[in-house]
């Protein structure tokens, strides 16, 4: 037997494959398909202060080895996740965090201080790198002074695990990491999406209705392992990677890199087992290469 | 209903023009239970341009000889890939997906299907399953640029009366859908249609101004297909709500049509 379970902050983990935020709707999505318990953890929906109508369709293109997205956090807002949802996936087994998203620092404050009432929820990711939305989003974490200000503030009412998610859409990662380190955060997760765009040649028109949009899938995955990895090297707080993975090779990198958990995205609208297959698939591999325990290859990367 | 993650088998592929195919799929195993409107996510393998999966309308179940069928227009290279599946090879769906149209009241109702292009997809199931439940007076109209694009007319003609139209007057009457000279003759008492949005538009307003209970699928481009994405959707007076799980069938009532 192989030891999959991996600590990561204050939270610990049975496995280091988790689903990211905004693909995995809240989990019930995809009960048909898998038991979701044997995922190691569950990042729900963007959950806003406010319901949020989200952006105008159309608000995805295809593009080679990815897609772009601009939902623009569509969600019914903090409330109704207590009152309807909480309640439907309170006893599933596994950890469900909740991705918080804000316009303001208040609204993040306030959002996260109603989730921290919440027994089963064991910790929240702060999202302060959306692209899609004009206000709040992505401003607070391409700034050094605004991420710190919005992880600080979170911090002084949020108790149990505080991930920051960051976005790649900035001049230098290392610094916003370690800005928000030194607020607090108990561990950090990256990429969120790259900020792209989509032409449609024949109608001379973008393809989005907000002309951009966030990147996600196979095309983002070296962008994703380079700023894993750029982190990784300089922060003592656990990272967790993210961006691209479709298999448990791709996983596995990402833990080489140095990423002591592991987000899967876009690869669940196309195979919506993907997760137990990167699963077993990275149990399969220690037990090829001996190893007893996953934490033995995070960060085992030889350079 | 259950959702499932299946390898189907090619039985057939039977080109209809260098446009159109129709996939026939069946499995070792019963199929499962799949209603007239719900959809289908197709993987498609080997396509480098080809990322998501492709929702395909169901366009016809056979229980008896366990076969799936499936319309398929070449619109890029996910399609022709698709289209050029030789029997015995794997396609990989996610099925059933969305609702499916809604059940007339009465088994006497003048009820009137409308297809356009590679929307008549889900007509045909449609048409045989109301045909099956008792129904009788089924009118499909059937309506495309040419007579290339007018699909599965023989098939329609089993469960209904088949009228159509064409641009180009190639087959049955000239001009769109909506000026066929049955919308001034007949009093249908719904009217359930899919096609381009254009069209699906003009027959909605028909549908209003005569006060005739309407139901339209929608074709928004997707991703999962089961909810978690949230980027197909439709703007309807409750907001922004999911094609494919709270349609892809809308009573036009409830779009800000």
């Amino acid at each position: 037997m192989v030891d999959l379970s991996v600590k990561l902050g204050k939270l610990q983990l049975k496995n280091p494959v988790m689903t990211a935020s905004g693909t995995f709707g809240y989990g019930t999505e995809y009960c048909d398909f898998i038991d979701i318990s044997r995922i190691g953890g569950i990042i729900v929906k963007g959950t806003t202060l406010r319901r949020r109508e989200g952006n105008p369709y159309p608000r995805m293109a295809e593009t080679p080895s990815g897609m772009l997205n601009a939902v623009g956090l569509q969600n019914k807002g903090v409330d109704y996740f207590i009152e309807k949802i909480n309640p439907v996936i309170k006893d599933i087994d596994t950890n469900f965090l909740v991705n918080v998203s804000g316009s303001t620092v208040d609204d993040y404050v306030i959002t996260a201080e109603k989730i921290n009432e919440l027994d089963n929820i064991p910790g929240i990711e702060l999202n302060i790198s959306c692209p899609n939305v004009k206000e709040g989003g992505m401003a607070f974490g391409t700034s050094c002074p605004s991420a710190a200000s919005v992880v600080r503030e979170v911090r002084k009412v949020y108790k149990k695990e505080l991930m920051v998610k960051l976005s790649p859409n900035v001049t230098n990662i290392v610094d916003i990491a370690q800005v928000v380190e030194a607020e607090g955060a108990d561990s950090i997760s990256l990429i969120n999406t790259l900020l792209g765009m989509a032409v449609d040649a024949e109608k001379r028109k973008p393809v989005l209705s907000t002309i951009t949009g966030g990147l996600s899938g196979p095309a983002v995955k070296p962008v994703a392992l380079r700023m894993v990895w750029q982190v990784a090297q300089v922060v003592k707080v656990p990272v967790v990677g993210m961006g691209g993975i479709m298999n448990a090779t791709d996983a596995i990198e990402f833990l080489l890199a140095g990423a002591s958990a592991v987000q899967i995205g876009t690869a669940n609208f196309i195979d919506p087992t993907v997760t137990v297959k990167v699963i077993e698939g990275i149990e399969e591999y220690l037990k090829r290469h001996n190893f007893s325990s996953v934490q033995d290859i995070i960060g085992a990367l030889e350079v | 209903m259950k959702k499932f993650m299946l390898d189907l088998i090619v039985k057939e592929n039977k080109q209809l023009n260098n446009q159109y195919s129709l996939l026939i799929l069946t499995s070792n195993d019963d199929l499962p239970e799949m209603l007239p409107g719900q959809f289908a996510e197709v993987r498609v393998d080997d396509s480098p341009n080809t990322f998501l999966r492709r929702p395909i309308s169901i366009n016809f179940v056979d229980y008896t000889t366990n076969e799936l069928w499936l319309l398929v227009q070449i619109v890029g290279d996910g399609t022709r890939k698709m289209c050029s599946l030789k029997p015995g090879e794997i396609l990989n769906l996610i099925l059933p997906l969305g609702n499916s149209f809604s059940l007339p009241e009465n088994k006497t109702d003048q009820l009137l299907l409308i297809g356009g292009g590679v929307g008549t997809a889900p007509m045909l199931y449609w048409a045989s399953y109301l045909k099956n439940k008792g129904f009788e007076d089924i009118t499909v109209l059937l309506g495309g640029r040419s007579i290339d694009n007018l699909l599965q007319l023989e098939d329609f003609a089993q469960y209904a009366k088949v009228i159509t139209t064409t641009e180009d007057a190639t087959h049955g009457e000239k001009g769109f859908v909506t000026q066929h000279s049955a919308l001034q003759t007949e009093k249908f008492s719904a009217i359930y249609t899919c096609g381009p949005t254009p069209m699906m538009k003009a027959v909605a307003a028909y549908a209003t101004e005569k006060n005739i209970f309407c139901e339209v699928s929608l074709e928004n481009t997707m991703a999962c297909g089961i909810g978690a994405c949230l980027c197909c959707v439709t703007d309807t007076k409750k907001g922004h709500v999911c094609v494919c799980t709270e349609g892809p069938v809308f009573n036009i009532t409830k779009l800000k049509w």
